[in-house]
């Protein structure tokens, strides 16, 4: 029993990261119809740059922030000059931009910090919470800043003026650009906010999976497989799904095939959906395309 | 297409063959591999080619078939002791199974369901190849060898030399395969799908099959390349088979040209000769350098999107067709459409399109 | 007379590469209503949407003397022009209240915005039952009301309305009608009308246009269009 509920915590400590990646992919997909693939590319190469800037003598927490506030940057910068001259080509041209952003995320931060793995710092250390036994105190502070996010986004967009414009612009460009809606703008803030969120998760992620470039390969899968469950047009729901691909992974891992064939869970899940729920536990209806 | 570019495009291919059955007895050893190699990664574009830029379809994903064919030789020859002239298309048909069961879920909604799926699927492989429960079959982590066939019948081929033609062969079999699958009646129902799936489906096209069966074929085509991949490099492991492969075989049809099968053999030259380059960079620039095909990779995918989206071979086509029309102008009304070598190299180039 | 609100001259409008507009003159007077009559498919909505900024076009178009041609929708929007689209555009997977917040995106001062809220509820005291309601599930007549209070949320200088009847029972439209003729004379807004039911439209303008095929067949005051032999072949066909 003891062992199981360690399970359980510990997946939710690497779930909510899966949460918050979901969240992530979900709201590109709402504004673009796109799933970007580069996301935990992107994620990891921000997670580096923490590392980078601990590694100058940065504390914990200003590194953190500094990281969030420049992945927003380059999330924006990206849309504006990858993303943007394809939104009028078809879906695969999109799919294979993303992939070669992914690759050239890959091999940046490959070139910058070597392919060694190493070890990332947590700024929650030492004791677990409350006495908790069944969760470090790094897998409570994950879940916790994951809740955190989930909480402040929820907030963004449903209660600031911003936020109610960026989910205007995702459902209806064309309204939106008649209210003065800048919905370029809106697309990029979107990656903007993507691509901090990515960060955090990367951040949250690496002192559990250490940091190497290939570190969120699997992060990401997971992440699709909890979109995909939860419904890949709803985001609280896709943050949902990321919870429970978290602790399935676990479950199934430590009881069922073992650990070292976890990631096929993952598509099991995807592929699962597809043959029996497709548009997830939360999605709408998906009408079978032709 | 006028009589006189038809027996152009004859020409060069023959001219192409010729080249390709001479190369074994040019070259040898560690190139000659290549060889094989760039032979059998052309075997894997034209399935994915067809796929994609035919179908329309994308798939992350066509790394595990490769492995599947590649297992599936490697266990059905070293473990079963079949002939790899059997366990080869065994595997590929195992491999066509394994296409169309998995296609047949993920085809139904649309491109970016197919591409997560095919990602997961890419992803979860080399951990499933891995497995201890497979142990018996797959070696686990170790993998399986298997042994390189000799020439039969006592011909004077070593056996580098064997592979290589056998190679060919399939190649060249499986290239003409295509072409008329592509050019005939089915390859006209695929591109209306692609481009048109309403319409398509109203003028009784059964899309859902077509697509599936698409998918099953280029699976088949990534399995025999697996399969003689196996066999020529004598090893499978799970390591042979991670997410790279599957995001090479992507950039190999990307810069060939979607869509233009004369244009997979740029692509396969492109994939097999890129990582050797970096890898002699190592040498001089050190472990970085390990990054360089990464970055090439993908800053190609992008450029190539954005100024080529047709490729090498619609580049090359382009550029020929450009020269050919000012050298058409400077002669008034005489037409040579085939003089210049330059509007050879586009037939060439041009000779796997099927529109 | 002061200067037209609205002033076109030599529209040309494309789909892509088709031409839809062929060289459209017109004009909307300041606190004027002008209605765009035409059979389906003549234009009128392409007009509209080549005013706003949503598709391509050519040609001189002035709103208060400033040329508008070039610029985008959002910064059209932006000068006042409130265009309140066929379909009524409402984003219905959002509330009433969140509808009308975003007319008012823009704005910044808060107590207009606050006096313009109250100002809409009195024409359509439907949306103030309905505030926290997802906008999808109001009936036609309601979301007509609520495109029209969110583009008033914007203070506009001139509305554009694409078919503010299609679909709409005839009290409903009457409503509709009655109010933004009220609109027009208490608050001196301009009015463009979009209307395929050209009595209910020349009722309320002081001028009208009929378009045929992309072109201008018509205009004048409404009272001379409303016995033009024209109109009636047009629609009646004889």
């Amino acid at each position: 029993m003891n062992e199981f509920l360690h399970q359980l915590a510990s997946g939710l400590a690497l779930g909510g990261v899966y949460a918050i990646m979901a969240l992530a992919l979900v709201m590109i997909y709402q504004a673009t119809q796109l799933v970007n693939f580069a996301q935990g590319e992107m994620a990891m190469f921000s997670t580096y740059f923490a590392w980078k800037l601990m590694d100058m003598g940065w504390p914990y927490w200003r590194a953190f922030a500094a990281t969030v506030l420049i992945s927003f940057a380059g999330g924006v910068v990206i849309e504006r000059l990858v993303v943007r001259p394809f939104a009028k080509a078809p879906v695969l041209a999109s799919v294979i931009v993303f992939i070669g952003l992914a690759l050239i995320f890959n091999a940046l931060a490959g070139w910058l910090y070597g392919y060694s793995v190493t070890s990332f710092d947590t700024p929650f250390s030492g004791r677990p919470w409350f006495g908790n036994v069944y969760m470090s105190a790094h897998e409570s502070g994950a879940v916790a800043v994951s809740l955190c996010v989930l909480a402040l986004v929820y907030a963004f967009f449903r209660f600031t003026p911003l936020g109610l414009a960026m989910r205007a612009a995702a459902q209806n460009p064309v309204s939106s650009r008649l209210v003065g809606i800048r919905v370029g703008w809106m697309l990029a803030i979107g990656w903007g906010l993507a691509a901090a969120i990515g960060a955090i998760a990367g951040m949250m992620a690496a002192p559990i999976v250490y940091l190497d470039p290939n570190m969120m390969a699997g992060i990401l899968l997971y992440s699709f497989a909890g979109a995909v469950l939860g419904g890949i047009d709803s985001p609280f729901g896709a943050a949902l799904g990321g919870f429970a691909v978290g602790v399935l992974e676990n479950l199934v891992g430590a009881y069922a095939v073992g650990a070292e064939v976890k990631l096929s869970v993952a598509l099991a899940i995807i592929v699962g959906v597809l043959v029996w729920r497709p548009s997830g536990l939360f999605g709408r209806r998906l009408v079978a395309r032709v | 297409m006028s009589g006189s570019s038809g027996s152009q495009r004859f020409a060069a291919t023959l001219a192409v063959l010729a080249c390709a059955l001479a190369f074994p007895f040019l070259a040898s050893g560690y190139h000659l591999y290549q060889g094989a190699q760039v032979l059998i990664l052309a075997i894997a574009l034209l399935g994915l080619n067809l796929l994609t830029g035919f179908n329309g379809q994308i798939s992350l994903g066509h790394g595990a078939f490769f492995a599947i064919g590649g297992y599936g030789a490697a266990i059905l020859t070293a473990k079963f002791g079949a002939p790899y002239w059997l366990a080869i298309p065994i595997a590929s048909l195992v491999c066509f199974g394994a296409g169309f069961l998995f296609g047949f879920p993920a085809l139904r909604f649309g491109g970016l369901y197919l591409a997560l799926a095919t990602f997961a699927l890419a992803v979860a492989t080399p951990q499933i190849l891995a497995y201890k429960g497979f142990d018996a079959y797959t070696g686990g982590s170790q993998g399986v060898t298997l042994v390189k066939p000799h020439a039969p019948f006592g011909l004077p081929l070593n056996a580098d030399q064997w592979l290589y033609l056998v190679c060919l062969f399939c190649a060249a079999f499986l290239y003409w395969a295509v072409r008329n699958l592509a050019s005939g009646r089915i390859g006209r129902a695929l591109i209306a799908i692609r481009d048109q799936p309403i319409a398509a489906e109203a003028m009784g096209v059964d899309a859902a099959l077509y697509k599936t069966t698409c998918f099953g074929v280029s699976a088949l085509y990534a399995g025999v390349a697996g399969g003689l991949s196996a066999v020529a490099v004598g090893f499978v492991s799970p390591e042979s088979f991670e997410l790279p492969l599957s995001f090479a075989f992507l950039v190999g049809i990307v810069v060939g040209g979607l869509a233009s099968l004369g244009g997979v053999i740029f692509g396969a030259l492109f994939i097999e000769f890129v990582p050797n380059l970096a890898d002699q960079l190592t040498v001089n620039f050190g472990e970085s350098a390990k990054a360089l095909p990464g970055a090439i990779y993908g800053v190609l995918l992008i450029l190539v999107m954005f100024l080529m989206p047709t490729g090498a071979a619609g580049a090359a086509r382009a550029a020929a067709g450009a020269v050919a029309r000012r050298l058409r102008s400077r002669r008034g009304a005489k037409i040579q459409d085939g003089g210049s070598a330059a509007s050879a190299a586009a037939k060439y180039g041009g000779k796997g399109e099927a529109t | 007379m002061s200067a037209p609100m609205l002033e076109v001259r030599g529209l040309k409008a494309y789909y892509g590469s088709a031409q839809a507009l062929f060289g459209l003159d017109f004009a909307v007077e300041k606190g004027g209503v002008t209605a765009l009559l035409g059979a389906n498919g003549a234009g009128k909505t392409t007009t509209l949407r080549a005013l706003s900024g949503l598709i391509r076009r050519e040609g001189d178009i002035r709103l208060q003397g400033r040329p508008i041609g070039a610029l985008s929708a959002e910064d059209i929007a932006r000068l006042g022009v409130a265009h309140v689209p066929d379909g009524r555009g409402t984003f219905t997977d959002l509330t009433v209240e969140e509808n009308l917040r975003l007319g008012a995106y823009v704005r910044s001062d808060r107590s207009g915005v606050r006096r313009d809220f109250d100002r809409v509820f009195g024409y359509f005291p439907q949306l103030a039952e309905r505030r926290p309601q997802q906008a999808g599930t109001l009936s036609g007549g309601e979301q007509q009301m609520l495109a029209i209070s969110r583009a008033l949320l914007m203070r506009p200088n001139l509305l554009m309305l694409d078919e503010p009847s299609f679909g709409l029972a005839p009290l409903v439209v009457a409503e509709i009608f009655r109010i933004l003729g009220a609109i027009n004379r208490d608050e001196g807004v301009s009015m463009l009308i979009v209307e395929q039911n050209a009595s209910l439209a020349l009722d309320l303008a002081d001028s009208a246009l009929l378009i045929e095929t992309g072109r201008v067949a018509l205009s004048g005051p409404s009272k001379a269009i409303r016995v033009d032999d024209a109109v009636r072949r047009a629609y009646l066909g004889y």
